[in-house]
């Protein structure tokens, strides 16, 4: 493609044409926007349905801190856009890989280091427009801050992972970037006074934007205005991290192109009460979202990993390299059914990413 | 109205219920002084915070045991009776009206606070527990739960969770659906399903998300846990007047523009201002056409480095005075004259009746021009209270009850506000719900499609439509009856459906 610049354009009518022939037919249809996370979850199947050039910011008021994009608009001209405007996504969303759409970041519910401090995702969507599995342009939610009209549909498509339909746009809040950043660095000698620590500045109102802990070194980001980073680095203590590495550690973090992730082994995502003690599995271990989220490279079996996120109050995600046909942590029968007749109310033929969350659905 | 029970999307009536047969089959599940069934008893349940609609339930309950919870929902399932939860009643768009054929199920005994972890910040919480009295139950551990709807002395979290409710500080903290990590439901055949975990996400659909503002439709929320925040360092509110209102609007943007994002940012007119003004002596200037209140926390340096900043901002928009709160004392007096709007309006009109709209606020001119407009046409007052940093609009209609008609002119003027909020690009209700009060508005901001996708939700949860039928969504025939007054986007709604 070059240095072509795509054309904003809105594709809407061809999609639901295709979404209806599909029903018609009952055939599979995989969504995809710009594949940068065909790794994720079970195997894509079906015929593709390609939302890459259903593009384009179709509102954005800074004022009033909301941006409404289509789908396939690239994650990286949203964010580029609203750092005109000294805003952004208070997500932190990872991209893995350059050509990420805002549909897919919103469709995984996938968020960065701000996730603990900022909320996910799904908390910053304020409404969707989407094709059910019936060929249906709806509706939902919309670009305020307070809507308790209807069900909360929108924030329901927010993980489903389009199994539930196809994203045709989304509006999400977007909040002003902090005035300043500023990474610390401690030698902590375990990951149990690495929680410890985690735990004890998430009670006082100290203005943390990440967190994390890998081999024996602990990192805090503070954010806000200079005066109250000052304060909050000299009560936190540690070393400002400088130099090339502090603007590329988060990025490298949430985009899995740190050190640890280059690896053979299984990548894990053991999501936990961010007070559950250190997990004795055999591993490399990096710890994030001040100990609610924890990667794990190992060669564990799977029956193993799932027992000790569930005993540490959460659940496991085979995120890389693994088989891919038991990804997410398996639902209850209670929970299953409800999901399965939730499958059927928006997709009634089974057409829209089947299987790409659980082999049910 | 309709009196008896219909299914949420066919609008067929319910069976009868055959109130003996239900009575004995309570009798062996809950106590006898936890089942009501004389007229006198059910008195108090007749309504929620929204009394201009009244019905008696065919029964009240109050158990206080999951296990209790389970067995009323199993029978009512087998028996198909409709059932209405209700926590504190004190919800504004009667979605906690009962049903003339139907249970009450309250929520009242659920009262425990089961356990406060300090170090997650959490508190697992029954749903009959009082919102404020969470965060006064975890002041000592200098932490506190961040929505803060004006009725959280009485509201219960339970609620607050089937609401979704917010409250001043939303712009900055989030409504319910940000505040809390997981919660307990008893799905209508009985079933105890945990929705979320101990950590910040689940595996499967956000049925949490899905739940929180529900209305009674899907589930009965039988536990939550809720995410507990530090109690900021410091607040300061700024309080600046305007001799117009549309510059105070504009100020708002200004400040978010600058990149800052108060706790609470609040907007009254002058028709609330003198109200408020003339009950609690806030201190307000009473010759102001608007007043904003603007509320900064976090850190000392923080707050001190905003407070300069935004006194400059509102100076520069137009402010004809601006005022820093000196210490916590007028800090609460500017925040009283606020928090005491609704009952200050109360006592300058036998009665008013509090909308509850969203627009985007760059919209915000139009739409008051437009409400004095049907003000005058109604020959009603309005006041306008103002969460103005999230746009959510609480108009207060004032009227007399005992004028002949009023009450039913001043419902049809608060419908038209409502669909001037949709027309504008916002929604007929903020934080208040659906319930009752709004179902014919929803006509006007969903289509027959969207409507029928709510209902098949609906039917994921609830194939029988016992939970709250009626409530928050529309049957597409409700809908096509009214299309006659509404035609939204030049397109007659609801084509494919016969008129009548």
């Amino acid at each position: 493609m070059g240095s072509a610049v795509m054309q904003d354009q809105d594709i809407c009518a061809e999609l639901q044409e295709q979404v209806r022939a599909a029903a018609d037919s009952g055939t599979a249809l995989c969504i995809r926007g710009g594949g940068s996370k065909d790794f994720y979850g079970r195997e894509p199947q079906g015929e593709k349905l390609e939302l890459g050039a259903h593009r384009g910011i179709v509102n954005y008021e800074p004022t009033e801190l909301v941006v409404t994009a289509r789908s396939g608009t690239p994650l990286k001209e949203i964010e580029q856009t609203l750092a005109e405007h000294k805003q952004m996504l208070a997500f932190e969303p990872p991209y893995f890989g350059e050509q990420a759409t805002i549909g897919g970041t919103v469709a995984c519910n996938l968020s960065g280091p701000r996730r603990a401090y900022a909320g996910a995702a799904r908390d910053s969507l304020l409404g969707t427009k989407l094709l059910n599995g019936r060929g249906e342009v709806l509706s939902f939610g919309g670009e305020v801050m307070k809507n308790v009209a209807g069900y909360d549909v929108s924030r329901l498509m927010a993980g489903a992972m389009g199994t539930l339909g196809v994203l045709l746009e989304v509006s999400l809040k977007v909040l002003p970037r902090p005035e300043q950043e500023l990474t610390l660095v401690q030698e902590v000698l375990s990951p149990s006074l690495a929680l410890d620590e985690f735990i004890a500045w998430a009670r006082l109102p100290v203005p943390i934007s990440a967190t994390c802990y890998h081999d024996g070194q602990l990192f805090i980001r503070l954010c806000g205005t200079p005066s109250a980073i000052k304060v909050a680095s000299d009560n936190i203590g540690g070393e400002a991290f400088t130099g090339e590495t502090s603007d590329t550690l988060w990025q490298d973090l949430k985009n899995h192109q740190h050190a640890f992730f280059e690896s053979e082994r299984l990548l894990w995502r053991l999501s936990v009460a961010s007070d559950a003690p250190p997990i004795r599995l055999d591993g490399d271990w990096l710890y994030e979202w001040g100990g609610a989220q924890r990667w794990l490279l190992s060669e564990v079996p799977m029956e193993d990993i799932r027992e000790a996120a569930r005993a540490a109050g959460g659940h496991a995600t085979l995120y890389r390299r693994g088989p891919r046909d038991e990804v997410f942590k398996p639902l209850s029968p209670g929970m299953m059914q409800i999901h399965r007749r939730l499958k059927q109310a928006f997709d009634p033929n089974g057409i829209v990413n089947p299987g790409r969350m659980y082999r049910e659905l | 109205m309709h009196h008896s029970a219909h299914h949420p999307a066919t609008g067929e009536p319910l069976p009868p219920v055959d109130k003996a047969e239900l009575i004995a089959a309570l009798r062996a599940i809950v106590p006898d002084d936890a089942l009501l069934f004389e007229d006198e008893d059910l008195r108090p349940y007749e309504c929620d915070g929204l009394s201009a609609y009244r019905r008696l339930p065919l029964v009240v309950t109050l158990p206080d045991n999951i296990q209790q919870v389970q067995a009323i929902l199993r029978l009512c399932n087998e028996l198909n009776v409709p059932v209405v939860a209700r926590g504190a009643g004190t919800g504004l768009s009667g979605g906690a009206l009962p049903f003339e054929n139907g249970l009450l199920l309250s929520l009242a005994k659920f009262q425990t606070i089961i356990d406060i972890n300090t170090r997650r910040r959490t508190a697992r919480v029954q749903p009959g527990v009082r919102n404020l009295a969470i965060s006064q139950a975890v002041d000592q551990y200098g932490l506190y739960y961040a929505p803060d709807p004006s009725s959280q002395i009485a509201c219960t979290i339970g609620g607050n969770v089937a609401e979704n409710s917010g409250g001043v500080h939303c712009l900055k903290y989030g409504l319910t659906v940000h505040n809390i990590q997981s919660i307990k439901i008893v799905t209508i055949d009985g079933e105890l399903l945990e929705i979320g975990c101990e950590g910040l996400d689940a595996p499967g659909y956000d049925l949490l998300a899905l739940m929180t503002g529900s209305e009674g439709m899907l589930g009965v929320i039988v536990e939550v846990t809720v995410k507990l925040l530090p109690k900021p360092d410091r607040a300061q509110v700024i309080l600046a007047a305007f001799d117009d209102i549309v510059k105070a609007g504009a100020a708002v943007g200004d400040i978010i523009s600058a990149g800052i994002i108060p706790a609470g940012l609040e907007m009254m007119d002058r028709l609330a201002i003198q109200a408020a003004e003339d009950f609690v002596h806030a201190g307000y200037p009473r010759d102001a056409e608007a007043i904003l209140l603007c509320e900064l926390d976090g850190t000392n340096e923080e707050v001190s480095a905003h407070i300069y900043q935004v006194r400059d901002i509102l100076r520069k928009s137009g402010a004809t005075e601006v005022r820093t709160a000196k210490d916590d004392l007028e800090r609460m007096t500017f925040w009283k004259g606020r928090k005491a709007a609704f009952p200050a309006v109360g006592r300058i009109s036998p009665d008013y009746y509090c909308m509850d709209g969203t627009i985007p606020r760059k919209r915000l001119p139009e739409v008051l021009k437009a409400m004095s407009e049907l003000s005058r046409e109604y020959d009603l007052a309005v006041a306008n209270v103002f969460h103005a940093g999230d746009g959510n609009l609480h108009p207060l209609i004032l009227y007399d009850a005992n004028k002949p008609g009023e009450l039913e002119r001043t419902e049809e003027f608060g419908g038209r506000i409502l669909e001037l909020c949709v027309e504008v690009g916002g929604t007929i209700t903020g934080e208040h719900g659906v319930g009752m009060e709004k179902i014919d508005q929803m006509c006007v901001q969903f289509n027959s499609l969207e409507l029928s996708q709510f209902h098949a939700v609906k039917d994921a949860f609830d194939p029988k439509g016992l939970l709250n039928p009626g409530k928050a969504v529309p049957t597409l025939h409700r809908c096509a009856e009214l299309g006659a007054m509404h035609v939204h986007h030049g397109e007659l709604p609801f084509p494919e459906l016969d008129r009548f």
